[in-house]
């Protein structure tokens, strides 16, 4: 064993290959710990409260790299921290909130939402508001005017039309630029400096009003976000323990069958070794990958039936062909004629003498067919039979694809699952080819 | 003539039992289809509905007793499913299907219609089949011819900096076609908007056949770029690695030293022993290539059978669905059958016939 590791030493790209498919097993042992599968399960769901607060379709930060341009971050301004003034009478009082938004971006924000929320409202009952935006340069807009609200209410600025009717451009172009300038959205910049936000309610005298202001970015984390505004680390993490599992189950799966059948098929030849040829000359037509989207569509998408079903397609392939011609020479070895001598049984002679003798053959085979798997499974997802729970990379892929993202120029959706997939490939690949060469000296000299 | 006889016994055992894994593959897929009889008490309901519906709005039974409408219905009902063969039990319900899936009488599609408004499937499928086959004959062709002579260049060269980048670039082809597909789409597509995004022509289509044939090469530059991509360097190693084996045989050495060309020496003696290996792994190669349309049709929606498939399976469109495992079927067997007959062609131990028999 430490001869084979010094062996594969020699090789650079091996060396690079178990350093990808290290840093990966240590990525997904890091999110299974941090974030667990249920918790993940529920984080992916579009409906998830967390997500409300983030932008839609947001590039990653990294993004800053390659502009020069400042790209504005999420701001999140709580309207619990603000400037607060009450004036009381009798039973009721007026509120005045004082909201800073500090803004010292290149580019204007992507959205900015009003949440307001309130406490002590009879429910039924309702809550005028009026609310005022400020921009550094002194200017007023009205936002809304003795507006009437429920307990709460969502705002979303950029859509208000009343804005766009104004001041033609959307809300967020309107709000951070000179409200003297009339040009198109495109060609205006963003004011930098100190923005206020001043919201007067009147409010029954133990109520409180609360709730938030959100400026939407156009840069979130380290991974963007899609469509339904979820970050994408969170797919992007969950997608390596997914991959790896499926890869490694699946080659352990199907190369460990494929090996023992076709030991015990060589061994005891007669008809058993036929039947296993036949069934692999049948076997090899049989198109998996429609019998996979049919039971996919059918019965059921989960993850783990359709492992089994891919394990079960695949123990009568190639490799029984390749196993047998190794081991009918193998079963010729003296070594075998002298167990058999002392009376070794056909279950001990094939477990304890044939299938150990063999085992560094099928190691790189086994490292060789997972980046197949890994890639199967991505293929499934991209065409929308991926676990319907689970968070993966080919599922980030398939969104991305339905969402046109590569046509509308969003290409860190696609960018960075396809990269998470290539190294998992390449890595898996680099060592199951090096192994190859340690483990059959024949190509080594080529 | 001994040798034609051999290669058509060779071939016969080989087509029936080719033959008979696709009546196992249309088997599975009827099963499955079928979710062992589920499907068709679904459809059975469907035919109930839609003629308790036809019956109690037909203002002419207005007028009858309700035990005589609920006759009626179920007399109809009764008649349609031994029309579509469902009063039948499961075995034979299935082996019907069984025989008219392998037969080809593919029946009509429930939801999907081809581009002439026609529901018969196999006018469908009939309708797909030639843009499948031309991307996939196309990008088959370039990979085997390209990947054979630069494994034989590369040999020659043994060692050479150009050879040993190819080697390194064999892991590459772990990546399947459709996955290259989206790296070629977002760097010709959408950054350099120089090729199109998919589809198989412009819309509308150009009328002019040289405009036509113009725009079909260019919506194929990047499906077949990609799954040449896919496929070459795995090839080029392996293959390159049975040259190599093949070139250091005695015979070669011997041929060398008699002064043949390297040319010649090539052709006899090194590339006719290799290309049994060889196309045993293109067959493993174009067999992958097949399944693998149907996510790279997909990516690039390109209107084939894969994409076609899809459709259909999103639609829960049996008939169709079974159409076209059954083509799968017949086109996996016809490819493998074709690359057998070529390997008998060209494996003198084939020819000899008791090769076979004799050896492990």
């Amino acid at each position: 064993m430490g001869r084979t590791l010094r062996e594969i030493g020699r090789y650079p790209s091996a060396v690079f290959g178990v350093f990808i498919i290290g840093s990966l097993m240590g990525l997904a042992i890091y999110t299974v710990i941090t974030i667990p599968y249920s918790r993940a399960i529920d984080l992916w769901r579009a409906t998830n409260p967390a997500w409300t607060v983030n932008p839609r379709n947001a590039w990653p930060i990294w993004l800053d790299f390659f502009t020069p341009k400042k790209l504005p971050r999420t701001i999140l301004a709580d309207l619990g921290n603000a400037e607060v003034r009450e004036e009381a009478s009798g039973d009721r009082k007026k509120v005045e909130l004082v909201v800073p938004v500090e803004f010292t971006y290149d580019d204007f924000p992507s959205e900015i939402t009003l949440f307001l929320r309130t406490t002590g409202v009879a429910s039924g009952t309702r809550v005028r508001y009026s609310a005022v935006w400020e921009n550094p340069l002194g200017q007023r807009i009205e936002l809304a005017a003795n507006r009437s609200m429920r307990g709460s209410e969502d705002y979303y600025i950029s859509q208000d039309p009343k804005l766009m009717a104004e001041f033609g451009v959307p809300g967020e172009y309107a709000l951070f630029s000179d409200v003297t300038v009339r040009i198109p959205a495109a060609q205006r910049a963003a004011l930098k400096g100190t923005y206020r936000l001043r919201i007067q309610a009147d409010l029954p005298k133990e109520a409180q009003l609360g709730g938030q202001l959100v400026v939407y970015g156009r840069v979130h984390g380290w991974a963007g976000t899609d469509h339904q505004r979820r970050d994408l680390t969170v797919a992007l993490m969950w997608g390596a323990p997914v991959a790896l599992a499926f890869g490694l189950l699946a080659a352990l799966g199907s190369v460990l069958s494929t090996f023992v059948l076709a030991g015990v098929g060589t061994w005891f030849g007669g008809w058993v070794d036929g039947l296993f040829q036949r069934l692999t000359e049948i076997n090899m037509i049989i198109p998996m990958l429609p019998i996979l989207i049919m039971i996919g569509q059918f019965y059921s998408r989960s993850l783990w039936l359709m492992l089994g079903v891919v394990i079960a397609l695949s123990i009568f392939t190639g490799g029984m062909k390749t196993y047998r011609a190794m081991f009918l020479q193998a079963k010729e070895a003296s070594y075998i004629e002298a167990a058999r001598a002392y009376g070794a049984g056909n279950a001990r002679l094939i477990f304890r003498y044939l299938l150990p003798k063999m085992i560094p053959v099928i190691l790189p085979t086994l490292i060789m067919v997972i980046p197949g798997y890994v890639f199967l499974e991505a293929a499934l997802s991209v065409i929308g039979l991926g676990d319907p729970l689970l968070p993966t990379w080919g599922k980030i892929i398939s969104d991305a694809r339905t969402a046109d993202a590569l046509y509308k120029g969003y290409y860190y959706w696609v960018i960075e699952p396809a990269i998470f997939l290539m190294l998992t490939g390449f890595g898996f690949a680099m060592v199951g080819y090096a192994l190859d060469r340690v483990f059959n000296p024949k190509l080594r000299t080529l | 003539m001994r040798n034609f006889l051999r290669v058509a016994r060779y071939s016969v055992v080989k087509a029936l039992l080719l033959g008979f894994a696709v009546v196992v593959a249309v088997f599975i897929t009827i099963l499955i289809v079928n979710m062992g009889g589920r499907l068709d008490n679904i459809r059975k309901q469907e035919i109930l509905n839609q003629v308790s519906l036809q019956i109690t709005t037909n203002p002419a039974n207005q007028e009858l007793p309700a035990s005589e409408i609920r006759r009626m219905i179920e007399e109809q009902a009764r008649l349609e499913y031994r029309r579509l063969g469902l009063d039948k039990p499961f075995l034979v319900r299935t082996a019907a299907y069984l025989t008219n899936a392998i037969t080809l009488n593919l029946g009509r599609s429930e939801n999907l219609l081809s581009d002439t408004m026609s529901r018969e499937v196999r006018r469908i499928i009939l309708e797909r089949l030639p843009s499948t086959l031309v991307l996939f004959g196309t990008s088959s062709i370039l990979l085997f011819f390209t990947a054979v002579f630069l494994a034989l260049g590369l040999s020659r060269h043994y060692g050479s900096w150009f050879d040993r980048l190819v080697v390194s670039l064999a892991p590459t082809s772990t990546a399947p076609g459709w996955f290259y597909g989206i790296f070629l789409i977002l760097i010709f597509a959408a950054v350099l908007r120089i090729l199109p995004f998919g589809g198989m022509v412009d819309a509308p289509p150009p009328k002019e056949t040289g405009a036509y044939v113009l725009s079909l090469l260019k919506h194929m530059i990047l499906p077949v770029l990609s799954m040449f991509i896919g496929g070459l360097a795995a090839s080029v190693y392996s293959w390159r690695t049975f040259f190599l084996i093949y070139s250091s045989e005695d015979y070669v050495e011997l041929a060398k030293a008699k002064g043949l060309s390297s040319r010649a020496i090539e052709r006899r003696y090194i590339l006719r022993p290799t290309l049994p290996p060889i196309i045993t792994s293109f067959t493993l190669m174009v067999i992958g290539m097949w399944l693998g349309a149907i996510i790279l049709e997909s990516v690039f929606n390109w209107p084939g059978m894969g994409s076609l498939y899809i459709t259909a399976v999103n639609l829960s469109d049996t008939p169709t669905v079974v159409g076209i495992n059954v083509i799968y079927g017949y086109l996996l067997a016809g490819s493998v059958f074709f690359l057998d007959f070529v390997y008998a062609l060209v494996d003198p131990r084939v020819r000899v016939g008791a090769g076979e028999k004799k050896g492990v």
